[in-house]
């Protein structure tokens, strides 16, 4: 490609580009640097602001950096005075309208027009008739505007139309008169956001969680791994006076490259939530006190070892949350079973377990996060992937936007940022006889060869012209991946959906890849925070998984970041579990009221920006992290406590030092992280070839997927958290005489709550969809299955 | 030879030390320059800088606008600062402290003051008779400006032109 090279000149210094290249990317390759605002490397170049404007040989005036393209011999001068005088006078003309109010902009010390005027500015103004004034407008409670201070450099609106794929932003008016916002009053909905806070170059749109609690220059910076999702988005946490008060992004090109997801950036606020447990509580007689460690310690290790003497190990069960660091989650499948039981599990939300000892090291994703961009074909299973995990939905429509087909299969239409080729949406007892046409539409159209017992097993199944459309897409591409998300996972059927899934990847010549839900997901299954596998993936005697432990109401309970009765996938037994156990333990950083009943010991454990320690995402990258302040009050790292717990039982190999003792261990047991989800697929369980009445879907909205999250307050106001409510169909409504606003009486196997009726046509026929962990529809019981409504 | 006959006079008869006592004796009747303080006062510039004030608008509102300058700018670091929005949007301080133990009074504060809301008075009588007594809670020093404000504002007033 030695033709398309080309060499300019910039500055006296010789440099060689690519030919298309604009100036300004080669200046910032070699570290020249020009001055800019509206040019921004992951937008389109818009050279609206002017500010790069720098003198070209030959060219009658200034050229803007950002969107000249380089050509052979050009030379180009970035700090001639030609230069900075257009430069100069660009600053001026921006500041006219540019109110002076740094010391109250929460911009102030990171602003990209503050240090240029620095640089550009002249001390004193020329303008003397009156500034223009723009009104706030309120577009939801991430984001502040202040819109006089804006610039107009459009990166919001781009950022909107080419990043989030939401035309949500826009410039309205000419010249002077333009102004940015929502069009119409409204919240912005974007699940990213928050980026256009970074992306601001001025303090026109700041952060509101954040707004004046802290000055840029008062912060600290330390790095962390986000905990919200599966990435494992790189953030840089912001810290004064040992407390967080911000969280950015960190690059990372290979994950999130320069964004995240408002979940990710908004969830610190819970960090230092009025929730937080501060002291370790032990409950005496029904009356909570407040106890030092060493006490409750003890209360622990008595009230288990009353179980261990009496040769009842089986009756005690661990339930980890897989957004616990692989440390924590190492030393608690290490303790449980050191205590002679195999009963731990991480898997809170799934309810088939059949196929478990077929199932990959870890749910891998099928590729790395960055061979995303260039997929040809995508058949998305069951997820919600923009709202579940918004880097990999970034990812995936980069590779629309270059061409590639989605296909979706789902019991939702959820909106997705990009064109989906073929959209599927039925009930969740029907997805699996739609794979299996999409997988009999791939055997009849590859003539590849299988198993009689498979093909005899999709007997029932015919392929449409949908599934073959889907089956072609499969097949025409190069480059292809069939992903199975959050409701796949936690489909009553999750071992035929990934085993007919596996088929039609396999068959197609394409990847399989789980889109896993937390952010240590990878992480549990390899430390062994599963009942059937060991650390590293060596099979077991299986114990009870998460089910089978609510279920058997065992006598006690370990739980570490969970809520049961929100987190699991069967509310109402998992609660009913917890109250009826002789002795609950908790690790937990936050009390809550139902925990208080049930529980009875609470030990004050430290978030993610309080602990060291390592997530695996779902590429199997592995990524340590140190704390980023000093646990609040006495509240410690859970593998500290877990490692303390050890030493009272007298363990043997509890006597670390730090977590980096800890990942060592692990890490020597589980050797090369490699993902591989191949497997000998076999179809198991029925497929139905129609469907069972009216059916439940439970899906957990972004904001409420973890026991942190849910208590960041920001996030709470916005609309991805659980209304309570059940979401049907204008046609399920019409047949049961509901309408939107009513209630109705919803009846799940012998119980009933009455809930507020949503009219959503996203919802498939004769399905009922439910958003988890709201407290009013823990009484109903499993994600899935069966459901009556009433009008009430 | 000349010399020592006179140095021997000169030291036989006290000749330094009545010369010596002779500016002695014209200070002692002269006009007395020291300031008998408390009761007596130097004159002070109106650029003194004393004890710190927090200013307010004459509406009775707080000028700080909790912007941080001053903290800072501060090269003992005495200054400690937190902020929130106040109910009606604005940005406000919740906490202002100078510990004057750790002062050295070199005004930069002031100097970066955008709003001319932390001053340093003409007041250099005070006393703290624990470590707590010389730490300025904002309180405290909105106190101190309100009970001199007349005099802050002229000092401003005329020191205006040279800025």
């Amino acid at each position: 490609m030695s033709e398309d090279k080309i060499t300019i000149e910039v500055d006296g210094q010789t440099f060689s580009a690519n030919k298309g290249q604009m100036l300004i990317e080669v200046t910032d390759a070699n570290d020249i640097y020009v001055p800019r605002f509206c040019y921004h490397n992951k937008l389109t170049i818009a050279a609206n602001c002017r500010m790069c404007l720098v003198e070209v040989e030959k060219a009658p005036k200034a050229l803007p950096a950002c969107a000249t393209p380089v050509m052979e011999g050009m030379k180009v001068k970035t700090k001639s005075k030609a230069a900075i005088a257009a430069q100069k006078a660009v600053m001026e003309f921006l500041l006219i309208n540019h109110p002076l109010d740094c010391p109250i902009c929460d911009q102030g010390g990171e602003c990209e027009l503050q240090d240029l005027a620095m640089g550009y500015g002249q001390d004193v103004s020329r303008y003397q008739e009156r500034k223009r004034v723009v009104k706030d407008k309120n577009i939801g409670p991430l984001i502040q505007t202040d819109l006089t201070r804006c610039i107009h450099c459009t990166r919001c609106v781009r950022f909107g139309e080419e990043i989030a794929g939401l035309r949500e932003m826009g410039a309205t008016g000419r010249g002077e008169n333009t102004q940015i916002g929502t069009y119409i009053e409204k919240s912005v909905t974007s699940e990213m956001s928050g980026n256009v806070i970074d992306l601001c170059p001025v303090g026109a749109l700041t952060s509101k969680p954040f707004r004046y609690s802290a000055r840029t220059w008062e912060l600290v910076q330390k790095e962390a791994v986000a905990p919200h999702d599966s990435v494992g988005s790189n953030i840089h946490v912001h810290v004064k006076a040992n407390k967080v008060k911000r969280v950015v992004p960190a690059i990372n090109e290979s994950i999130n490259e320069v964004w995240l997801s408002d979940r990710d950036r908004f969830s610190y606020e819970a960090v230092n939530s009025e929730d937080r447990l501060n002291k370790p509580m032990v409950k005496d007689n029904g009356t909570w006190h407040e106890v030092d460690w060493e006490t409750a310690l003890e209360v622990v290790s008595n009230s288990l070892q009353v179980l261990i003497d009496s040769n009842d190990t089986e009756q005690i069960g661990a339930i980890a949350s897989a957004s616990s660091t692989l440390e924590e989650l190492y030393l608690l499948q290490k303790y449980i079973r050191a205590i002679g039981s195999n009963n731990i599990d991480s898997r809170l939300k799934q309810s088939d377990f059949s196929d478990q000892d077929d199932a990959p090291a870890f749910p891998y994703l099928g590729q790395s996060i960055a061979e995303f961009d260039n997929l040809q074909a995508t058949l998305l299973i069951g997820s919600n992937v923009r709202k579940e995990q918004p880097i990999i939905n970034h990812r995936l429509r980069k590779a629309v936007l270059h061409g590639a087909t989605v296909s979706v299969l789902n019991s939702v239409d959820y909106d997705f940022n990009f064109p989906v080729k073929a959209k599927t949406i039925v009930a969740p007892d029907m997805i699996p006889l739609e794979l299996a046409s999409i997988l009999k539409a791939v055997i009849e159209i590859s003539n590849r060869d299988v198993d009689t017992q498979i093909k005899q097993s999709i007997d029932k199944a015919t392929a449409d012209e949908n599934h073959k459309a889907i089956a072609a897409q499969l097949l025409d591409a190069d480059d292809a991946i069939v992903l199975l998300g959050n409701i796949a996972s936690s489909h009553p059927q999750f071992s035929l959906l990934r085993s007919l899934a596996g088929l039609i990847a396999e068959l197609s010549n394409s990847k399989l890849g789980y889109l896993s839900e937390n952010a240590n997901t990878s992480g549990a299954w390899l430390a062994g925070a599963v009942p059937h596998r060991l650390t590293g993936c060596k099979q077991t005697d299986a114990g009870m998984n998460t089910q089978e432990m609510l279920k058997a109401r065992l006598k006690a309970y370990i739980l570490m970041g969970v809520e049961p009765e929100l987190d699991c996938y069967d509310s109402r037994i998992a609660r009913e579990a917890m109250k009826n156990a002789d002795f609950v333990v908790s690790l937990t950083a936050f009390r809550s009221d139902e925990m208080n009943e049930y529980a009875d010991v609470l030990l004050p454990i430290s978030v993610f920006t309080e602990t060291s320690g390592t997530y695996i995402n779902n590429e199997g990258t592995k990524q340590s992290f140190a704390g980023a302040v000093t646990p609040l009050a006495e509240a410690r790292p859970a593998w500290k406590v877990l490692r303390v717990l050890g030493n009272y039982f007298e363990l043997e190999g509890f006597d670390y030092q730090s977590s980096t003792d800890v990942l060592d261990e692990a890490m020597k047991q589980i050797g090369s992280i490699e993902g591989d989800n191949s497997s000998s697929w076999k179809l198991s369980g029925s497929i139905n070839n129609s469907s069972n009445g009216l059916q439940r879907i439970t899906e957990t909205p972004m904001n409420m997927i973890d026991s942190i999250s849910r208590r960041a307050d920001s996030l709470q106001k916005t609309s991805d958290v659980s209304d309570g409510a059940i979401h049907i169909n204008s046609a399920l409504a019409e047949k049961n005489k509901l309408a939107n606003d009513d209630s109705a009486k919803v009846e799940q196997d012998d119980n009933s709550v009455t809930l507020k009726v949503i009219i959503d046509e996203r919802v498939a026929d004769d399905c009922v969809l439910i958003q988890s962990a709201h407290p009013e529809q823990i009484n109903l019981g499993a994600s899935f299955g069966e459901i009556r409504i009433a009008k009430s | 030879m000349i010399n020592n006959v006179k140095n021997y006079i000169q030291s036989l008869f006290l000749w330094e030390l009545l010369k010596g006592l002779q500016l002695t004796g014209r200070y002692l009747f002269k006009r007395k320059i020291t300031v008998q303080y408390p009761e007596e006062k130097t004159p002070q510039s109106h650029r003194f800088r004393g004890l710190h004030a927090l200013r307010r608008y004459p509406n009775g509102e707080e000028r700080c606008i909790a912007c941080k300058l001053c903290e800072a700018v501060c090269p003992a670091v005495a200054i400690t600062i937190e902020s929130e929005p106040r109910d009606d949007g604005s940005r406000r301080t919740t906490r202002y402290d100078i510990d004057l133990t750790k002062c050295i009074f070199c005004g930069f504060c002031e100097e970066s003051c955008p709003v001319d809301s932390i001053v340093e008075t003409r007041i250099f009588e005070y006393h703290g008779e624990n470590r707590d007594d010389l730490l300025m809670t904002k309180q405290k020093l909105l106190e101190v400006g309100d009970a001199v404000e007349a005099q802050i504002a002229e000092d401003r007033a005329r020191d205006a032109f040279y800025r």
